[in-house]
């Protein structure tokens, strides 16, 4: 017993650890690997410190906030534990600097990340280096902790992992039906229209009728035009006239509700132009302009009616306008813009009436319009320490005790905590397994750039890929590139794969590499003609490898951004928590998996002498899969 | 229009500050756990986890008690302690603990209370809602658990315990009524607990056979240190004959099998003495802290009434352990 204690203690002693996070669960692992014994960590962070990290991200102080998490993470911990190495980066761990050498260096790799595109980067950094991975995620009550070596256990992309939800574009301009699609539209359309960059492309239809040969943009607003009068044009254009010209179309609205076209004469009919004017109505100066405080609405939890949510939104323009003009044609909607996210709850609101969806408050608009995940530190805390006790394992080779643990708000078979022994790797996963991929796609009108961005670089989470067709290379990315070269490439990305130089028809093989993360594939090209614009919006399908399972659509649920945050069993109502049942029924209840040729069988294992091995699958048909021994 | 009575509306600060964890358990909670006093006796790494949780939580008060002098052992499981001796020396853990914690939340009263926990009655106690105790001896336990179930204020009991690698978690609602999601639906609940005195008195025969081991081991344990006179967690190796003989004689009694308190287990608890493997802390405050939010929130099924935790198979479980006349 001694003996076994004492050699934990010396494989502390010698490890050197890499923390990729330090935000919610970042914090929390830090310091319990200070107390536990580890003296040379190094963590990497790319984000600054906010108010609302606070509440959970304790080794801050509202006097950081603004500075780097990884620096203030480290000089925390110093402080009770003064003699310890940390090394701290305030970087992007998908930066170049961090590449397998780098990874090389470490024992074990502990994640505490929210985005699923990071994860996938660091799985097949530390599968190239050889390097074992200790995985983790917390959502409100939930929480898991996977350990994952190369050979020996999946990879954490072995079993396929929600993707956020992206929307057909039909949906978001012409026929909403849920209060995200209306988030979407306020938030991608019609505040970038207003407040973002005008070169960039803008589904939002601009143009009125009034003019002939000149269609004129409405937003564009004439010379010392009069800010009221401004406002109320672009309210009555987006929610009066778009809706009017989209009722013509009788074919959408075959089957479909009709929308209420809203104009201000009827949403605000008592008002005065003149009464939303003046914005020294306010009390006092606000550090922060805000339509809430100057129009006296206090509770962001209230649901405000159309006539209010149309006074914020006029007055939120106008702010905007007044207060913050250098700010326009640069904006990006931030959720802790606090003047962004009332113009993007109120214009959501409204066109949300219009569609006879059900409005929401400001708190629960910001939640879907930033992707907020609800985080408390309770649950990150006990994450971290089940990170802890697999990561002293990891460092023992003691691969016959690694688990995965799940943090559960309702007990399974009495169990908070329920540990699971990890699977082998899934064969027929492409990032570790090295499995041919197939793409359905027209090749006769789709171009190379297209089939980049939405599959080799976002649907396969490489971030420099190298594309090949048999020895010819038809595009790279990133910097070294010759003048001559890039100019090629960018040509090829013009062209659709038929026309490649080396071209890419029915039966095609393409070479996807990405060097940084040492990965390989191989894609096999079928060609089809046509694509359901509603199941396959992106117009072209992967598959022959576990597909990603969509995440559900919640009231708090992701809109159409990449690089969203996680959503790995992220469910939204703690009482129904999707996510997690789903995983849990994987573990649980085993029904067919996705691939057929192989099945989860979870076993939880009994440690007792005198206690039977629970079987949880029961399905001798299918080969099981083989427990780790 | 309207909206909410203007005095349940948080201030701008705490929608700042508490907006993720609202989303988690919503407002009327969080307004509840700011009007709530918490008393923690016993400084040690589980407790003070428990105590940056429901810090960080908001809620109104929070109380230490713990008149023990700062040592340098103190400082392998407590963050809150800098490895200083010019700052520690001479002073209380729980006036050390403190004065860090107030950092980590400015809207929580953190405060140092003086005193012995075998002592706490009445009077002082209705100060209360939540009482926690750790490291103090099983006649402690019990006189301040019954001083709780006394007071006609409704005043929640925890114990907490972290022994090397194994945990354990006692919980003492009372009457408990709150509410439970179920499919997006409230539904009222209501649960009945157990007194420590009861929860300790089964016969073990009684209790089913795949109980945790570490209750039996615990009340072994418990047995031992009051009849050495010994301060809990005061036993090391050295000690292990006499415990192995104790459990002999108790598992007689209660006409257990030995087995089922295996040698090996009772072994890494007697060995760990006063010592506390920080990841544990980490998983038993971070429960103990859930636990008292729903406590104060009345939403969620909370633990009845045991939990264990051991590193060594990874589980986490709650016992319900019936009293004494249960069959």
């Amino acid at each position: 017993m001694a003996s076994s204690a004492a050699a934990s203690e010396e494989a502390v002693k010698a490890a050197k650890v890499l923390m990729v996070g330090a935000g919610g669960i970042g914090c929390e692992l830090l310091k319990t690997l200070a107390l536990s014994g580890f003296c040379d960590i190094h963590i990497i962070d790319l984000d600054t410190i906010e108010v609302s990290n606070l509440n959970r991200q304790f080794l801050f102080r509202k006097c950081h906030v603004g500075q780097s998490k990884a620096h203030v993470a480290r000089d925390a911990v110093l402080k009770f534990r003064p003699n310890i190495n940390i090394t701290s980066y305030h970087a992007n761990v998908k930066d170049a600097q961090f590449n397998v050498e780098f990874f090389k260096q470490f024992n074990v790799v502990l994640n505490g990340l929210d985005n699923l595109d990071a994860r996938r980067h660091v799985n097949r950094l530390c599968l190239a280096a050889e390097v074992p991975l200790v995985e983790s995620g917390t959502t409100g009550f939930l929480g898991q902790v996977t350990v994952h070596v190369k050979g020996k256990t999946e990879c954490y992309e072995c079993q396929p992992k929600p993707v956020p939800k992206s929307y057909p574009v039909c949906t978001i301009t012409s026929t909403p039906s849920k209060f995200v699609h209306c988030i979407v539209w306020a938030k991608d359309l019609l505040f970038a229209k207003l407040f973002g960059d005008k070169n960039q492309d803008n589904d939002l239809n601009v143009h009125s009728s009034e003019s002939g040969a000149s269609k004129s943009n409405v937003f564009e607003r004439s010379k010392d035009e009069d800010l009221d009068q401004y406002a109320r044009r672009i309210y009555d254009h987006v929610f009066g006239y778009n809706i009017e010209l989209a009722l013509e179309n009788e074919e959408t609205w075959k089957n479909r509700r009709r929308p209420n076209p809203v104009y201000i004469r009827d949403a605000l009919p008592e008002e005065d132009s003149r009464q939303n004017g003046s914005s020294h109505d306010c009390s006092n100066e606000q550090e922060e302009p805000s339509a809430m405080v100057s129009l006296g609405f206090r509770n962001p939890q209230e649901i405000w009616n159309l006539a209010d949510n149309s006074r914020v939104l006029l007055k939120a323009l106008r702010l905007f306008f007044e207060k913050r003009e250098k700010e326009i044609g640069n904006l990006i909607f931030d959720k802790d813009d606090q003047l962004a996210v009332e113009f993007v709850t109120a214009a959501a609101n409204i066109r949300a009436s219009s569609f006879g969806i059900p409005l929401h408050s400001l708190f629960e608009a910001k939640g879907v319009a930033g992707n907020i995940v609800h985080a408390v530190a309770t649950t990150n805390a006990i994450i971290a320490g089940l990170i802890v006790i697999e990561a002293i394992k990891v460092l023992q080779g003691d691969y016959k005790k690694y688990r995965m643990t799940y943090c559960l708000e309702h007990p399974s078979r009495k169990m908070l905590l329920m540990p699971v022994e990890p699977f082998e790797p899934n064969k027929s996963c492409y990032v570790c397994s090295e499995t041919p991929l197939l793409l359905d796609v027209n090749t006769k009108t789709t171009k190379l750039r297209e089939v980049i961005d939405k599959i080799i670089k976002s649907k396969l989470g490489m971030n420099l890929p190298l594309v090949m067709i048999g020895h010819t290379l038809v595009f790279e990315d990133g910097d070294g590139l010759e003048e001559d070269e890039a100019a090629n490439y960018a040509l090829n990305l013009e062209k659709v794969l038929a026309e490649l130089p080396a071209p890419v028809i029915n039966g095609t093989k393409l070479t996807v590499e990405d060097f940084q993360q040492e990965l390989s594939c191989s894609i096999n090209i079928k060609h089809r003609e046509e694509f359901d614009e509603e199941k396959e919006p992106d117009g072209m399908v992967l598959s022959g490898w576990s597909a990603p399972v969509e995440k559900q659509v919640t009231s708090n649920g992701g809109a159409s951004s990449s690089g969203a945050p996680d959503t790995d069993g992220n469910p939204e109502d703690i009482s129904t928590k999707p996510g997690m049942k789903r995983k849990l029924d994987e573990v649980l209840d085993s029904k067919e998996k996705f691939d057929a040729s192989s099945t989860s069988s979870a076993q939880v294992v009994d440690d007792d002498d005198d206690d039977d091995m629970v079987m949880l699958d029961e399905d001798p048909k299918l080969a099981k899969k083989k427990r780790l021994q | 229009m309207g909206g909410g009575v203007p005095e349940e509306l948080l201030t701008a600060q705490e929608t700042a500050l508490y907006d993720r964890q609202i989303r988690v358990w919503g407002v009327d909670a969080q307004k509840r756990l700011s009007k709530a006093h918490v008393l923690v006796c016993g400084v040690n790494g589980a407790t003070i986890e428990l105590c940056k949780n429901i810090v960080l939580a908001g809620v109104g008060s929070l109380s230490l008690m713990d008149d023990h002098v700062v040592t340098e052992d103190d400082l392998n499981a407590n963050f809150l302690i800098p490895p200083d001796e010019s700052i520690y020396s001479s002073r209380s853990r729980a006036e050390v603990c403190c004065e860090s914690l107030k950092d980590f939340n400015p809207m929580v009263r953190v405060s140092v209370e003086k005193g012995d926990p075998s002592l706490i009655d009445g009077e002082f106690l209705d100060k209360f809602d939540i009482i926690v105790l750790s490291r103090t001896s099983m006649k402690t336990k019990l006189f301040v658990n019954d001083n709780c179930r006394k007071s006609s204020k409704h005043i929640a009991f925890y114990a907490i315990e972290c022994k090397g690698s194994c945990g354990e978690i006692f919980v003492d609602l009372q009457k408990h009524s709150y509410v439970q999601k179920n499919a997006g639906e409230p539904e009222p609940k209501e649960l009945s607990y157990h007194s420590l005195q009861e929860a300790i008195s089964v016969p073990w025969k009684n209790l089913p056979r795949k109980t945790a081991k570490l209750y039996f081991a615990m009340r072994v344990l418990e047995n031992y240190e009051s009849s050495q006179g010994h301060g809990a967690c005061e036993i090391s190796l050295s000690d292990l004959p006499a415990v192995l003989a104790l459990r002999k004689n108790m598992c007689y009694e209660m006409s257990l099998n030995e087995s089922q308190i295996p040698t090996a287990l009772l072994e890494r608890l007697v060995a760990a003495g006063k010592k506390e493997h920080p990841p544990v802390c980490a998983i038993l405050g971070g429960i103990l802290g859930q636990e008292v939010i729903k406590s104060i929130s009345g939403k969620g099924d909370p633990i009845k009434n045991f939990f264990y935790f051991d590193d060594t198979d990874g589980k986490g479980v709650m016992e319900d352990i019936p009293g004494p006349s249960t069959n």
